[in-house]
């Protein structure tokens, strides 16, 4: 975060060594870190073991599963499943993008213009997850429905015959199409991406804008030159807050969707709750989860933040 | 002057190297080493681990199937149920049939609705199951196919039948011998389930719907009509409409109903699979027809005139929910006195009463006639005999079959 920029300036070589500190206070770090390694290590580190070695196992649910290193598995879930795969990468993407569009302004907004609607603004932008996800999902079957008014407005405006052809819809209905799926991502991921930019938006130092404008920037200038670069953790953080989760889930996919929508999520709950088949469900999740790695890694690195938010 | 040598790198290469180990984010710092070392250490422990963890076949749970029966001892039964499947008072508090139960027996019922999906709940408990472990509960309600899972398994316990006598006598004929408990010796049906063609008339708009062919071919039907996820309810109806026997398929047969239902689905003429929340789309008009549990139906027609429900003349599908005592239940005698007393004909009135499915008990009519004259009389919960020629169950299958079937089945639902 910014309060690196607050750090004590290194010690130059000249200055006399520091008495080493007591031995006990050098423990503290690591009984700090204690509670948090733990948590760590019984409910991240051992179900990942417990995952993978099920990845590579074979049998029944009858006959037991047994580790026989059956790496095949991985190269058969890939090859069978990539449609879904891509498809969670396309919707996650999109969603992302759609939310950066969407939050961006606004927190913008909240951070530079909104006065001592601030709060309020800020509380509305929470509000929504003081209902659960899945009724917040529900509602957007309810607001979308075939015959409703939201439909209905936008075929006259003839967006659906646009959207039609772009192939994100199908016929005059938005629910039960990709668009559908997005619009739901969008929505659930919003504030996952607002909170990261507002706190780096509002840390901006408001002398910055007045001495770009005292040099003569346009506005447009100095958003693009002095703004938006010292914005980018915050953009950073939001896009990997949106488009990591939404990469893998399946209640918008399974709520708003229909079967040409399905997401790699979907088929994960799939193979692991109906068909039981654990092998292939557990290398889906490897593969989704080295997936989301790399491209979050040449995502950091192309985007020159190193440090997130 | 230096020798070229192939082997060994060239000074300058050499302090590159050292350099690059020095600095940078590669340094190679004395803790790095050491992290590193733990690293290897912690994979080479993982890899161990990983081939340590395997999953114990299920059938061969360790430990016996039975716990010591406290029965007699805690007068207690612990019964977990799906949602909205009991009689509850206005109040909402009290569940009439159960506290008469109590009243009578001394037992109390430890009452939970933690089952919502016959899938998930298998995921819950199996874990203890598999390990032979107690689940904490006494009395589960699974459907069918899932029960018959479980009994293949040997995770649940054999039923005694001189704690059942009214169960053994009162069980309708249509649900007393399922082929994956002959003779009820696990199980006894808690409700019946009918799988039938439920319409919004408003949506459909003078289109006439009279079977599943109609759902999947009429035009004005495009991207309308929704099927459930319940692979059985799913294809037993399409294999009814196409004229075979949900009792009696083959591979083939199987085969040939999912490519027809892939051909509604690639045309776009299905808008989606779905579990329980059909209701929502029925109601609001995205659904103008879709398969759907009669149950619910029947509540959804008390509340919205617009929607109705059809029996195809091809037949409907009738699955059972059923009352099982997992092994190492503490309170088994309990559990079977709790499962006798709803083939009681009156307490099973009362509870037909209220929740609207197939009552699985012989000689309901008259105490439900006291009760409510229209249940007594709608088919749907006393089916007659011309309803019970039609009603058709779905056989059940091997390990192997079911495997190959849900996941033919996943394919056509799109994961």
């Amino acid at each position: 975060m910014a309060t690196l920029t607050e750090a004590p300036p290194p010690l130059s070589p000249t200055a006399p060594a520091k008495t080493p500190p007591r031995r006990r206070g050098r423990l503290v770090p690591y009984w700090l870190l204690l509670p948090g390694i733990l948590w760590l290590l019984v409910f991240f580190a051992l179900p990942m073991i417990y995952q993978a070695s099920t990845s590579v196992q074979t049998g029944s649910l009858e006959e037991g599963y047994e580790v026989t290193w059956h790496f095949a598995t991985y190269w058969d879930a890939l090859s069978e499943y990539y449609p879904q795969f891509l498809r969670s990468v396309l919707y996650a993407g999109s969603a992302t993008v759609l939310c950066l569009i969407l939050g961006y302004p606004l927190a913008y907004l909240i951070a530079f213009r909104a006065g001592r609607w601030r709060n309020l603004i800020m509380i509305l932008v929470i509000a929504p997850f003081f209902t659960s996800f899945l009724i917040r999902t529900l509602a957007w079957k309810t607001i979308l429905a075939d015959g409703g008014p939201v439909v209905g407005a936008l075929n006259t405006l003839h967006v659906l015959d646009v959207t039609s052809w772009l192939g994100m819809t199908s016929g005059d209905r938005v629910l039960a199409t990709p668009l559908a799926v997005v619009c739901g991502l969008t929505y659930n991921f919003l504030p996952f991406m607002i909170l990261p930019l507002y706190s780096s938006l509002e840390r901006i130092d408001g002398r910055l804008h007045e001495a770009a404008g005292d040099l003569y920037a346009k506005p447009i200038t100095t958003f693009r030159k002095v703004t938006f670069p010292l914005s980018m953790p915050g953009v950073v953080s939001g896009t990997l807050l949106t488009f990591i989760p939404a990469a893998g889930d399946y209640v918008n996919a399974d709520l708003l969707g229909s079967a040409d929508t399905r997401m790699v999520g979907n088929v994960i709950q799939t193979q692991f709750l109906r068909i039981l088949d654990y092998p292939t469900a557990a290398a889906l999740s490897f593969i989704l989860m080295a997936a989301i790695l790399v491209m979050v890694t040449v995502y950091i690195r192309k985007s020159g933040t190193e440090d997130l938010v | 002057m230096e020798q070229f040598e192939p082997d060994r790198p060239s000074p300058a290469q050499l302090a590159a190297m050292r350099r690059s180990l020095r600095n940078g984010r590669a340094a190679m710092t004395r803790r790095s080493l050491l992290r590193a070392s733990a690293g290897g250490a912690l994979a080479v422990g993982g890899l161990g681990a990983l081939s340590a963890c395997g999953i114990p076949a299920a059938g061969k749970s360790q430990g016996g199937e039975a716990a010591d029966d406290l029965s007699a001892k805690e007068k207690t039964v612990s019964f977990s149920n799906w949602t909205e499947y009991m009689d509850v008072d206005d109040s909402g508090k009290h569940h009439p049939t159960l506290e008469a139960f109590t009243k009578r027996t001394g037992v109390k019922v430890k009452y939970t609705e933690d089952i919502n999906d016959n899938n998930e709940f298998f995921g819950k408990i199996k874990p203890q199951l598999a390990a032979g472990q107690a689940t904490g509960r006494d009395i589960i309600v699974l459907t069918d196919w899932l029960a018959g899972r479980l009994i293949r398994l040997g995770w649940v316990q054999k039923l005694d039948p001189s704690n059942l006598p009214h169960a053994f006598a009162n069980l309708s004929q249509q649900f007393r011998n399922p082929d994956w408990d002959p003779g009820r010796a696990y199980s006894y049906p808690w409700q019946g389930i009918s799988t039938v063609i439920a319409y919004n008339k408003k949506a459909l708009d003078g289109v006439e719907v009279k079977s599943v062919s109609d759902m999947l071919d009429n035009p004005r039907l495009k991207g309308r009509v929704g099927f459930l996820t319940e692979m059985r309810d799913t294809i037993g109806m399409t294999l009814l409409d196409m004229d075979k026997r949900p009792e009696k398929f083959t591979d083939d047969d199987y085969d040939a109903v999912v490519a027809r239902l892939q051909k509604a689905v690639d045309k776009g003429q299905i808008r989606r699979f779905t579990g329980n929340d059909y209701t929502s789309d029925l109601t609001s008009g995205d659904f103008a027809a879709c398969i759907a549990w009669a149950g619910d139906v029947v509540q959804l027609k008390a509340d919205s005139p617009d929607i109705d429900f059809l029996i195809p003349d091809s037949g409907y599908m009738t699955s059972s929910d059923n009352m099982l005592i997992p092994n190492k239940a503490r309170h088994k005698t309990n559990a079977e006195r709790l499962i006798d007393y709803y083939f009681e004909p009156r307490a099973a009135a009362e509870l037909a009463a209220y929740i609207n499915y197939v009552c699985p008990v012989d000689g309901v009519k008259e105490e439900l006639a006291k009760i409510d004259e229209d249940a007594a009389n709608n088919p749907l919960i006393l089916p007659d005999q011309a309803m019970q020629a039609k009603s058709h169950a779905f056989r059940s299958l091997s390990s192997k079959e079911e495997t190959a079937y849900e996941e033919k089945f996943a394919k056509l639902t799109g994961a």
